[in-house]
């Protein structure tokens, strides 16, 4: 078997399962945001079951409308505020306490290594970074896992991705997932799991892992998944105490269909609009102006993302007319960033550094875009309409290119930056 | 049996159209949400849906965001069954989830035009374009699946079945 396939069989109690083979399974971590949150505890109050499943499993993390950007945002944090009073939920990150959820769940130590886990988030399947099968639920299923602790599953078929080889400088994993998006496409993985593999991944940091796995769900997988190493190892020993069990694949695993991507030539990747999948390299998109540059998100929030950043903007400064925003993706994030005088260095620019949040990201608050603009952007969507005005335009890149076109005002390959 | 008037769309059709995030917040209630369902895709929709349409899409149908408030709207907007190529599976769940008949059926876009009269029959997820007098197949759904659409959801299937 595969990890994915070892995974599910540990949660459905069975010695092995197959591709297909539907399963009930056994949850062990839940995950509810401020947005998704008040649908799945109304959905809940509707079962008629007083108390969840485990309190001490579920966890519940303010960051889509933080802080309250209106009235009705507030009622929604207040909704989910007395459902964690009334439950008795510990693992409650409330504004100021933690930050963007998919950050948060593995930096307060929420996710492990051979563990099931659901959240009331698409971009749940980030946490395959830890060798975890991660996957978004909608909040009728979260409610019945709240009420029950378990859902079915169909096994997944399984695409293993080998990447080989080093990026060129200023090139970066968010390059590379956008670059598989594009070959494989929009529903290229749809229904499947897909397992990230090869040199390219075993030299990666946890940092980058985590925005491979995160944007999996682009090409429509079910979640996305590395095997765990030394790498994922030393991060989570620092954030859990709790025992887990690590999963490694059989020699004779099978999967679907193995694609191999050389990564040696591959150039920096922009997504245009209005589909992910609609990838060019950068030199073919140079000289699209831009009104807005956003670094942040669950996909490139982190601190790895921002030092990269930083070290286009020192000394430089964010074009006249266009707009940088920054949101540090946890309050960790922001600290360390602080220490390190990153926020400094973007504040010198004339960026903006926001808390963190996805506001922008999914067009809720903090950087909605006008008819006619374009944001070049570090996070995961560039849908009709997802950033604010459906006559807006997104186009998703990496942070170095993120920062280099902050500068310039115009799409920019961060290479042509350099002295 | 489900019939009604087919209401088409191509690949790829996103939550972020069929329901634009800055709605979420705005109200859990559904017949609010409705009255904004594929608004960024198609800004008519809620009209054309009243009384009972049937989606029909290409690959895909709902990729993006795990939001239930789109398949919600959908339903609360008339729409009774949604046909597609393939579907994004937290759609799919959620769908069914619901109670909203979601069915996978091969070649269905090309067979069917906007405003075809079809007849769906859930059971044997045999298709019948009235209007072009075809009958396409699509993917039967499994039994328990079948169950809990018949149950009107998933909630209303664990309160008459109970907790396992």
């Amino acid at each position: 078997m595969n990890i994915t396939e070892k995974i599910l069989a540990k949660a459905s109690g069975k010695k092995e399962v197959s591709p297909e083979e539907i399963v009930e399974a056994k949850v062990d971590v839940a995950m509810v945001h401020d947005l998704t949150g008040p649908l799945s505890v109304e959905t809940f109050r509707k079962i008629g079951v007083e108390k969840v499943w485990d309190n001490q499993r579920i966890v519940v993390i303010f960051d889509h409308l933080v802080p309250a950007n209106s009235e009705r945002s507030a009622q929604l944090h207040s909704i989910m505020r007395e459902f964690v009073i009334e439950q008795k939920i510990e693992n409650f990150y409330d504004i100021g306490r933690g930050g963007v959820c998919h950050q948060v769940m593995p930096e307060k130590g929420h996710v492990r290594p051979g563990e099931l886990i659901v959240g009331a988030d698409s971009h749940t399947c980030t946490y395959g970074a830890f060798g975890a099968f991660a996957t978004g639920i909608g909040a009728t299923d979260m409610a019945a896992v709240f009420a029950t602790g378990a859902l079915w599953l169909k096994v997944p078929n399984v695409i293993k991705v080998n990447a080989e080889g080093r990026f060129q400088r200023y090139v970066t994993p968010k390059d590379l997932i956008l670059n598989i998006i594009g070959e494989i496409k929009a529903d290229g993985a749809i229904y499947k799991g897909i397992e990230f593999a090869g040199s390219t991944i075993r030299n990666m940091s946890i940092d980058g892992r985590m925005t491979m796995c995160n944007m999996a769900i682009e090409a429509s997988a079910k979640t996305g998944i590395v095997e765990p190493d030394e790498t994922t190892l030393n991060y989570i020993k620092e954030r859990t105490n709790k025992p887990f069990q690590i999963f490694k694949n059989d020699p004779a695993a099978t999967y679907e269909k193995i694609l191999n991507f050389d990564i040696t030539n591959m150039e920096l990747q922009v997504s245009c609009p209005h589909s992910v999948d609609n990838v060019k390299p950068v030199s073919e998109v140079a000289e699209v102006s831009i009104d807005q540059a956003f670094l942040g998100s669950c996909t490139n929030g982190r601190l790895e993302d921002l030092r990269l950043a930083a070290s286009f903007l020192k000394g430089k400064k964010v074009k006249n007319g266009v707009r940088m925003i920054v949101a540090p993706a946890s309050q960790e994030v922001y600290l360390q960033a602080l220490q390190e005088g990153l926020l400094e260095i973007f504040l010198k620019a004339g960026a903006i550094v926001g808390n963190p949040t996805c506001g922008p990201c999914l067009g809720g608050h903090l950087g909605l875009l006008a008819p006619g603009e374009v944001c070049i952007s570090s996070s995961n969507r560039n849908f009709v309409g997802r950033m604010g005005s459906p006559k807006a335009h997104v186009y998703l890149a990496s942070p170095s290119t993120v920062a280099a076109s902050a500068v310039t005002g115009k799409i920019t390959d961060p290479r042509a930056l350099e002295v | 049996m489900i019939s009604g008037k087919a209401i088409k769309y191509g690949n790829n059709v996103n939550t972020d159209v069929i329901l634009p995030g800055k709605y979420l917040i705005l109200t859990l209630d559904p017949m609010e949400l409705a009255k904004h369902a594929m608004e960024g895709l198609d800004p008519l929709f809620f009209r054309k849906a009243q009384g009972g349409a049937i989606i029909v899409a290409g690959r895909n149908f709902g990729c993006g965001s795990s939001r239930e408030e789109a398949p919600l709207a959908l339903k609360h907007a008339g729409v009774s069954c949604v046909l597609a190529e393939s579907f994004a599976r937290i759609f799919y769940r959620n769908a069914i989830n619901l109670g909203l008949p979601v069915l996978e059926c091969s070649g269905v876009s090309g067979k069917v035009e906007d405003g075809d009269e079809l007849v769906v029959n859930l059971g044997t997820g045999t298709i019948k374009n009235r209007s072009k007098n075809l009958t396409l197949r699509a993917t039967q759904l499994p039994e328990f699946v079948m169950e809990i659409l018949g149950d009107g959801g998933l909630i209303e299937h664990l309160r008459k079945r109970g907790l396992k």
